[in-house]
């Protein structure tokens, strides 16, 4: 569950954290990757939400820069089984980057440089539940972590918060990304354990 | 405020971007997990790859991984040539980045 405030002051005592079932606690911040890591120059580093018309929305970073950012505390959960608990990131919410999008689609499928995908419902994206974010515990995003700016979708397993984020692609209906054709779940809630087709 | 237009290209520049080697394997890596699946070393045989045309044996692709799963990628071009996800009881395979592969089996 995220915590938004301006100031951190929703921070949580440790005593709160919870694991989902499967998982164990880390300290430090795993790196995975399928492959050899973009190197996004922010001057041509560009945000764009497509919806099913094909009307395309695009932010540069500066654009990006100059809407209203959030402060998130969240617990992370990697499919890997690792959770990492309280991770500080800033981004914008995808609440913002959305209103003034048109559109009648219910599926999204977020493109990354790279060419990494994953697919989730649109729902899932909106009302506090996920930011394009660009600052993790007060620095500037690494780019091993998907800096300049990475999806952050905190409520499902972390495949979901794609690295290098470059899109969205607003669907009528669900298209798997890259895991979730290659057997892992199409939704990814870790309070269900959902790791693989079928659970 | 954002900039709305129209592009036949969905995602311009998407892949054309600066890489940096991450951490990654040579294809022996997928000896020991595929030999659950096969019963000759397939990391011996020659493939050709889908994205460039270029032949080569499985043992010479980058492998990275092994989480959420092995991705085999073609060191000339970088294309995704195998995909190998192990859980729940089963193994998805993904060799959609391979023309053929040609597997010695001797006479």
């Amino acid at each position: 569950m995220a915590i938004v405030s301006r100031g951190f002051q929703g921070r949580r005592r440790p005593s709160d954290h919870r694991l989902p079932p499967g998982q164990y606690e880390v300290h430090d911040f795993p790196v995975l990757s399928a492959g050899p890591t973009p190197r996004v120059g922010r001057d041509i580093w560009e945000f764009t939400i497509v919806t099913e018309a094909g009307v395309r929305h695009s932010w540069s970073w500066p654009q990006l820069m100059a809407l209203p950012a959030e402060d998130a505390v969240v617990d992370l959960h990697c499919v890997t089984k690792w959770s990492k608990f309280e991770t500080r990131w800033r981004g914008v919410s995808l609440d913002t980057l959305l209103a003034d999008v048109e559109t009648e689609a219910d599926y999204a499928l977020v493109h990354s440089y790279g060419g990494y995908t994953t697919n989730l419902p649109l729902a899932d994206l909106m009302d506090g539940q996920a930011w394009v974010a660009f600052h993790y515990d007060g620095e500037d995003l690494d780019p091993e972590h998907g800096g300049p700016a990475r999806l952050l979708v905190p409520h499902l397993y972390l495949w979901k918060s794609a690295k290098w984020v470059r899109g969205i692609q607003l669907l009528l209906q669900d298209e798997p990304g890259f895991w979730e054709s290659a057997g892992y779940h199409d939704y990814g809630d870790p309070w269900r354990e959902q790791r693989y087709q079928g659970d | 405020m954002s900039q709305v237009t129209q592009t036949t290209q969905l995602f311009p520049h998407e892949l054309d971007v600066p890489y940096v080697e991450g951490d990654h394997e040579d294809g022996n890596a997928l000896a020991g997990p595929l030999s659950e699946i096969f019963t000759v070393d397939v990391t011996s045989a020659e493939g050709r790859c889908v994205g460039c045309g270029v032949t080569g044996p499985v043992a010479r692709l980058h492998v990275y991984g092994p989480g959420p799963g092995l991705v085999a990628r073609c060191p000339d071009c970088g294309e995704v040539v195998l995909r190998l996800v192990r859980g729940g009881g089963a193994a998805w395979l993904d060799l959609r980045g391979v023309v053929s592969l040609r597997i010695g089996l001797g006479e």
